[in-house]
Protein backbone atom coordinates (compact mmCIF):
# COMPACT_ATOMS: atom_id res chain seq x y z
CA UNK A 1 0.00 0.00 0.00
CA UNK A 2 1.25 3.47 -0.76
CA UNK A 3 -0.16 6.94 -0.25
CA UNK A 4 -1.47 8.68 -3.35
CA UNK A 5 -0.18 12.15 -4.30
CA UNK A 6 -3.74 13.45 -3.81
CA UNK A 7 -3.91 12.06 -0.30
CA UNK A 8 -0.58 13.67 0.50
CA UNK A 9 -1.50 17.03 -1.02
CA UNK A 10 -4.80 17.05 0.83
CA UNK A 11 -2.97 17.31 4.13
CA UNK A 12 -1.08 20.47 3.15
CA UNK A 13 -3.30 22.98 5.00
CA UNK A 14 -3.19 20.95 8.17
CA UNK A 15 0.58 20.51 7.99
CA UNK A 16 0.98 24.22 7.43
CA UNK A 17 -1.02 25.03 10.53
CA UNK A 18 1.10 22.59 12.49
CA UNK A 19 4.35 24.04 11.16
CA UNK A 20 3.32 27.65 11.73
CA UNK A 21 2.60 26.91 15.32
CA UNK A 22 6.20 26.07 16.00
CA UNK A 23 8.12 28.34 13.71
CA UNK A 24 6.34 31.67 13.94
CA UNK A 25 8.14 32.46 10.73
CA UNK A 26 5.59 32.05 7.96
CA UNK A 27 8.07 31.59 5.13
CA UNK A 28 10.13 29.06 7.06
CA UNK A 29 6.96 27.11 7.90
CA UNK A 30 5.97 26.96 4.23
CA UNK A 31 9.45 25.80 3.26
CA UNK A 32 9.42 23.05 5.85
CA UNK A 33 5.99 21.83 4.69
CA UNK A 34 7.12 21.95 1.08
CA UNK A 35 10.21 19.90 1.90
CA UNK A 36 8.14 17.41 3.87
CA UNK A 37 5.60 17.01 1.05
CA UNK A 38 8.36 16.45 -1.48
CA UNK A 39 10.05 13.88 0.72
CA UNK A 40 6.68 12.18 1.20
CA UNK A 41 5.96 12.08 -2.52
CA UNK A 42 9.37 10.59 -3.23
CA UNK A 43 9.01 8.07 -0.45
CA UNK A 44 5.32 7.29 -0.81
CA UNK A 45 6.02 3.63 -1.57
CA UNK A 46 7.43 3.40 1.93
CA UNK A 47 4.14 4.41 3.55
CA UNK A 48 3.28 1.25 5.43
CA UNK A 49 -0.41 1.92 5.77
CA UNK A 50 -0.44 1.08 9.47
CA UNK A 51 -0.69 4.69 10.52
CA UNK A 52 -2.92 7.30 8.91
CA UNK A 53 -1.43 9.36 6.08
CA UNK A 54 -1.52 12.37 8.36
CA UNK A 55 0.44 10.67 11.12
CA UNK A 56 2.99 9.51 8.61
CA UNK A 57 3.33 13.01 7.14
CA UNK A 58 3.70 14.52 10.57
CA UNK A 59 6.60 12.23 11.34
CA UNK A 60 8.33 13.45 8.18
CA UNK A 61 7.47 17.08 8.87
CA UNK A 62 8.94 16.83 12.35
CA UNK A 63 12.36 16.07 10.95
CA UNK A 64 12.14 19.08 8.66
CA UNK A 65 10.98 21.29 11.52
CA UNK A 66 13.78 20.19 13.77
CA UNK A 67 16.25 21.03 10.99
CA UNK A 68 14.73 24.46 10.64
CA UNK A 69 14.65 25.07 14.37
CA UNK A 70 18.28 24.06 14.63
CA UNK A 71 19.20 26.52 11.91
CA UNK A 72 17.20 29.29 13.55
CA UNK A 73 18.69 28.41 16.87
CA UNK A 74 22.18 28.90 15.55
CA UNK A 75 21.13 32.37 14.46
CA UNK A 76 19.26 33.22 17.65
CA UNK A 77 21.74 31.75 20.09
CA UNK A 78 24.40 34.39 19.96
CA UNK A 79 24.46 34.20 23.72
CA UNK A 80 25.34 30.64 24.60
CA UNK A 81 25.50 31.22 28.33
CA UNK A 82 23.30 29.03 30.50
CA UNK A 83 19.84 30.39 31.00
CA UNK A 84 19.10 29.38 34.58
CA UNK A 85 18.24 32.73 36.05
CA UNK A 86 14.61 32.86 37.09
CA UNK A 87 14.65 36.25 38.77
CA UNK A 88 12.19 37.46 36.12
CA UNK A 89 9.57 35.49 38.06
CA UNK A 90 10.30 37.25 41.35
CA UNK A 91 7.23 39.45 41.04
CA UNK A 92 4.91 36.46 41.15
CA UNK A 93 5.99 35.36 44.61
CA UNK A 94 6.53 37.06 47.95
CA UNK A 95 9.69 36.84 50.04
CA UNK A 96 8.69 33.44 51.39
CA UNK A 97 8.04 32.10 47.93
CA UNK A 98 4.25 32.10 48.29
CA UNK A 99 2.01 33.25 45.42
CA UNK A 100 1.46 37.00 45.47
CA UNK A 101 -1.96 36.58 43.95
CA UNK A 102 -4.39 33.75 44.48
CA UNK A 103 -4.29 31.17 41.71
CA UNK A 104 -7.83 30.73 40.46
CA UNK A 105 -9.29 27.56 39.11
CA UNK A 106 -9.86 28.20 35.43
CA UNK A 107 -12.92 26.07 35.78
CA UNK A 108 -13.61 26.00 32.10
CA UNK A 109 -15.05 22.68 31.03
CA UNK A 110 -12.63 20.89 28.74
CA UNK A 111 -15.16 21.13 25.90
CA UNK A 112 -15.32 24.86 26.45
CA UNK A 113 -11.80 25.21 25.11
CA UNK A 114 -12.91 25.71 21.56
CA UNK A 115 -9.90 24.29 19.86
CA UNK A 116 -9.45 26.75 17.06
CA UNK A 117 -9.79 29.90 19.14
CA UNK A 118 -7.63 28.47 21.84
CA UNK A 119 -4.96 27.83 19.26
CA UNK A 120 -5.03 31.44 18.09
CA UNK A 121 -4.70 32.77 21.61
CA UNK A 122 -1.95 30.28 22.34
CA UNK A 123 0.00 31.48 19.32
CA UNK A 124 -0.36 35.13 20.30
CA UNK A 125 0.87 34.25 23.77
CA UNK A 126 3.75 32.19 22.40
CA UNK A 127 4.87 35.13 20.31
CA UNK A 128 5.14 37.29 23.37
CA UNK A 129 7.77 34.95 24.84
CA UNK A 130 11.50 35.13 24.15
CA UNK A 131 12.18 33.23 20.94
CA UNK A 132 14.30 30.51 22.46
CA UNK A 133 11.80 29.89 25.23
CA UNK A 134 8.94 29.61 22.77
CA UNK A 135 10.98 27.27 20.61
CA UNK A 136 11.78 24.88 23.43
CA UNK A 137 8.18 24.92 24.62
CA UNK A 138 6.84 24.13 21.13
CA UNK A 139 9.30 21.28 20.73
CA UNK A 140 8.12 19.83 24.02
CA UNK A 141 4.38 20.44 23.97
CA UNK A 142 3.44 20.68 20.31
CA UNK A 143 5.93 18.23 18.86
CA UNK A 144 5.92 15.90 21.87
CA UNK A 145 9.70 15.63 21.95
CA UNK A 146 11.26 14.49 25.18
CA UNK A 147 13.75 16.59 27.09
CA UNK A 148 16.73 14.49 26.06
CA UNK A 149 15.93 14.97 22.35
CA UNK A 150 15.41 18.70 22.76
CA UNK A 151 18.68 19.14 24.62
CA UNK A 152 20.55 17.14 22.05
CA UNK A 153 19.06 19.04 19.15
CA UNK A 154 19.79 22.44 20.61
CA UNK A 155 22.98 21.47 22.45
CA UNK A 156 21.70 22.74 25.79
CA UNK A 157 21.71 21.12 29.23
CA UNK A 158 18.65 19.49 30.79
CA UNK A 159 18.65 22.11 33.53
CA UNK A 160 18.61 24.89 31.01
CA UNK A 161 15.83 23.12 29.19
CA UNK A 162 13.64 22.66 32.25
CA UNK A 163 14.19 26.28 33.31
CA UNK A 164 13.00 27.44 29.91
CA UNK A 165 9.97 25.16 30.01
CA UNK A 166 9.08 26.39 33.48
CA UNK A 167 9.38 30.00 32.38
CA UNK A 168 7.29 29.31 29.28
CA UNK A 169 4.53 27.70 31.34
CA UNK A 170 4.47 30.56 33.83
CA UNK A 171 4.29 33.08 31.06
CA UNK A 172 1.62 31.23 29.09
CA UNK A 173 -0.43 30.79 32.22
CA UNK A 174 -0.56 34.52 32.80
CA UNK A 175 -1.17 35.33 29.18
CA UNK A 176 -3.93 32.75 28.75
CA UNK A 177 -5.56 33.86 31.94
CA UNK A 178 -5.88 37.42 30.63
CA UNK A 179 -6.63 36.71 27.03
CA UNK A 180 -8.67 33.57 27.17
CA UNK A 181 -10.12 32.61 30.49
CA UNK A 182 -11.34 36.05 31.50
CA UNK A 183 -13.17 36.40 28.24
CA UNK A 184 -14.63 32.95 28.86
CA UNK A 185 -15.99 34.17 32.14
CA UNK A 186 -17.35 37.34 30.60
CA UNK A 187 -19.21 35.41 27.95
CA UNK B 1 10.39 22.64 56.35
CA UNK B 2 7.61 22.67 53.82
CA UNK B 3 8.58 23.68 50.31
CA UNK B 4 7.39 27.05 49.05
CA UNK B 5 4.84 27.63 46.29
CA UNK B 6 7.67 28.81 44.14
CA UNK B 7 9.49 25.50 44.56
CA UNK B 8 6.27 23.54 44.19
CA UNK B 9 5.37 25.26 40.91
CA UNK B 10 8.81 24.44 39.56
CA UNK B 11 8.44 20.78 40.54
CA UNK B 12 4.99 20.62 38.99
CA UNK B 13 6.50 21.89 35.76
CA UNK B 14 9.47 19.51 35.96
CA UNK B 15 7.09 16.64 36.63
CA UNK B 16 5.52 17.22 33.23
CA UNK B 17 8.85 16.49 31.57
CA UNK B 18 10.52 13.86 33.73
CA UNK B 19 9.54 11.40 36.45
CA UNK B 20 9.99 13.03 39.86
CA UNK B 21 12.09 11.27 42.47
CA UNK B 22 10.36 9.58 45.36
CA UNK B 23 11.32 12.34 47.76
CA UNK B 24 10.24 15.08 45.33
CA UNK B 25 6.90 13.35 44.95
CA UNK B 26 6.37 13.08 48.67
CA UNK B 27 7.31 16.69 49.39
CA UNK B 28 5.16 17.95 46.53
CA UNK B 29 2.14 15.89 47.53
CA UNK B 30 2.44 17.23 51.05
CA UNK B 31 2.54 20.79 49.79
CA UNK B 32 -0.41 20.23 47.46
CA UNK B 33 -2.44 18.75 50.26
CA UNK B 34 -2.17 22.02 52.13
CA UNK B 35 -2.07 24.56 49.30
CA UNK B 36 -5.06 25.31 47.13
CA UNK B 37 -3.22 27.81 44.94
CA UNK B 38 -0.74 25.18 43.87
CA UNK B 39 -3.49 22.66 43.26
CA UNK B 40 -5.09 25.18 40.93
CA UNK B 41 -1.72 25.82 39.33
CA UNK B 42 -1.26 22.13 38.64
CA UNK B 43 -4.72 21.93 37.16
CA UNK B 44 -4.00 24.91 34.92
CA UNK B 45 -0.83 23.25 33.67
CA UNK B 46 -2.83 20.16 32.75
CA UNK B 47 -5.43 22.30 31.00
CA UNK B 48 -2.69 24.07 29.10
CA UNK B 49 -1.24 20.79 27.88
CA UNK B 50 -4.57 19.23 26.95
CA UNK B 51 -5.76 22.45 25.28
CA UNK B 52 -2.69 22.52 23.07
CA UNK B 53 -2.97 18.84 22.18
CA UNK B 54 -6.61 19.09 21.27
CA UNK B 55 -6.13 22.21 19.20
CA UNK B 56 -3.09 20.74 17.48
CA UNK B 57 -4.72 17.43 16.60
CA UNK B 58 -8.04 18.80 15.48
Amino acid sequence: MSASPEQIEAERPWLLRYARAQLQDQAAAEDAVQDALLAALEGRERFAGQASVRTWLISILRFKLVDTIRRQHREVATDLSEDTDLSDLDGLFDGQGAWQQAVRAWGVPEEGLLAKQFWQVYQQCAQAMPKRTAMVFAMREVMDMDIADICQNLSITTTNCSVMLYRARMSLRECLETRWFQQEIAR
Amino acid sequence: MMMSCRQASRLISDGMDRPLSRSEQVRLSFHLLLCRNCRHFRQQMQQLRSGIRRARDE
